[in-house]
């Protein structure tokens, strides 16, 4: 055993670990940070987009250091079917500002420089370490970690669990369940390399502007899924996203998947004469609300992927788990300033403190969703973008038909797709869901 | 489009950069005669295309192409039809832009 004591061990080195060990670590308490990779970074897969205010709270100044690749000023969100899409594209000046509010990032890179500033506040970062379990005491209570470093067992007051959305130690000590295949996502990626100039050309971008693409459809089959196009400064991350269930009931191959999408007509000029650097793949949690698990308990706290905290409707991740891993070391730092132990009932100030501010107030707002798009996924990601690209082109097509014809024949499409009763269910569905 | 489209999955992998730890499978798949719905599930699921079928029909797993995305493991592990670990450290895949 390391004889040496911390205040506190954080399990991980993405957003959430990254968040939690800089914020203790500037409090002046005593951290040990532990990496399973061989630099932070080097393990992680976001597609990425950065919200800077989360950062911000963290680092302050951030914009003159930190990697970052473009800002954005431009949204896309596409609806696909096989040959078309249907877009509502958002673009404006005002993104162009000082302290622009999103950039696209690439993770490892991203990441690396983040720890850099984890190990300036003064923590101990341990990479190449991979936690094999909680050490607990004869109550259960977590007193620290085991490693595969030999004599690799190491004791503290807390451990935070920033393990990730496929975290083995929470589950193996009993804290929490594996996340089930209908609550996690399964997303494939590539990277996309291209001379600037040619990216800037395709996206209709000046300088270090951004722009982002997210499309639905047929792309995913029927499946619950999501692809994105993300403009980084000489490079394009370009993936797909489904549910675990839907590859498991489908037979559908993501890498199919991913082809599929890369050859879309809407896509394929895109990325044309691109070099592929990377192919990577990741889980996103996906089960919201109602799939978040026990926070804190005896000596741990979990934080960001690893507590399910992912916002799937606004595709947020990062910035929650920043959020949480930062509020959940203020928690920490709170009751280590009373001396007070680390139990269960001192902890759940973290769960307070995080359902008083945005994560748990927008995975709330949307608890129905994940339910409602899951269930309906045939209706939602086939059916409807099928139709709605049918009636664009049927409004579109200039051919002698009246154009009363034409609308009967639009809404007739939709009708005998889903019924009136159908329609306006989903609508209704829908609504009450987004509330 | 609505034809399927030949992948070659170890092409993609090629890009990527591994530390392999030789006779250290970090996934191990439990002895079977007939592959459980959830191991077939596995053949088509693994991004990575890890999980194949042998000449007698059972599912095999070769590790060293894995991503660690962990999707065989919320797939399998519940059933018992798999042993998930993380690699070493230091060991596994290392991404460069992740």
């Amino acid at each position: 055993m390391i004889e040496e004591r911390f205040d506190a061990i954080v399990v991980g080195a993405g957003m959430a670990g990254n968040a939690a060990a800089l914020t203790m670590a500037k409090r002046g308490m005593k951290v040990l940070q532990l990496e399973r990779g061989e630099y932070s970074g080097s393990k992680n897969v976001q597609g990425a987009i950065l919200y800077a205010d989360m950062l911000e709270k963290l680092i302050p100044e951030f914009r003159e250091e930190a990697p970052l690749e473009r800002h954005l000023v431009e949204q896309r969100f596409w609806m696909l079917d096989d040959k078309s899409h249907v877009g509502l594209h958002y673009k404006s000046d005002d993104f162009n500002e000082e302290k622009p509010n999103r950039y696209t990032i690439i993770r490892a890179q991203f990441d690396k420089w983040f720890s850099s500033k984890v190990k300036e506040a003064g923590a101990t970062v341990l990479c190449e370490t991979t936690v094999t379990e909680l050490a607990q005491d004869a109550y259960g209570k977590v007193i620290g970690v085991k490693t595969d470093r030999r004599d690799g067992e190491i004791h503290a007051d807390v451990v935070v669990l920033a393990e990730g959305v496929n975290g083995l130690l929470g589950t193996r000590a009993g804290l929490r369940d594996r996340p089930k295949p209908e609550n996690v996502a399964l997303a494939v990626k590539e990277m996309h390399f291209l001379p600037r100039e040619t990216i800037e050309a395709r996206f209709n971008l000046k300088g270090d502007e951004g722009a982002v693409i997210e499309a639905a459809g047929t792309i995913s089959r029927g499946m619950t899924g999501m692809g994105f196009i993300y403009s980084n400064k000489e490079c394009i991350s370009l993936g797909i996203g489904c549910l675990v269930s839907d590859f498991q009931k489908t037979g559908e191959t993501p890498y199919g998947l991913l082809e599929r999408f890369k050859q879309h007509p809407s896509v394929a000029p895109l990325i044309e004469g691109s070099e592929v650097k990377e192919y990577s793949a990741h889980l996103i949690p996906e089960g919201g609300y109602n799939a978040i698990p026990e926070l804190c308990g005896d000596g741990w706290v979990v934080v960001g992927d690893a507590a399910q905290l992912n916002n799937a409707i606004h595709r947020e991740g990062s910035n929650l788990a920043m959020t949480s891993g930062r509020i959940a070391a203020e928690a920490i730092f709170q009751v280590k300033s009373r001396r007070d132990p680390m139990t269960k009932a001192n902890l759940a100030l973290y769960k307070k403190m995080l359902e008083e501010s945005f994560v748990i107030k927008d995975l709330k707002k949307y608890k129905d969703m994940p339910a409602l798009l899951h269930n309906q996924s045939q209706n939602f990601f086939l059916t409807y973008p099928q139709l709605v690209s049918k009636a664009m082109q049927n409004f579109l097509r200039v051919d002698g038909t009246p154009k009363k014809e034409k609308e009967s024949s639009t809404v007739r499409s939709f009708v005998n797709a889903r019924s009136w009763t159908g329609l306006f269910g989903d609508a209704f569905r829908f609504a009450r869901a987004w509330r | 489009m609505s034809t399927d489209v030949a992948v070659r999955v170890e092409d993609k992998l090629f890009y990527n950069r591994y530390q392999v730890d030789p006779g250290r499978a970090h996934i191990k798949v439990r002895p079977h005669t007939t592959p459980s719905p959830q191991l077939k599930a596995l053949l088509k699921a693994c991004p990575a295309r890890c999980y194949e079928l042998n000449d007698s029909g059972q599912v095999e797993i070769t590790v060293d192409g894995c991503i660690e995305c962990g999707t065989c493991r919320v797939i399998g592990e519940a059933s018992g039809d798999i042993e998930w670990s993380y690699p070493r450290g230091g060991y596994g895949v290392l991404f460069k832009f992740g």
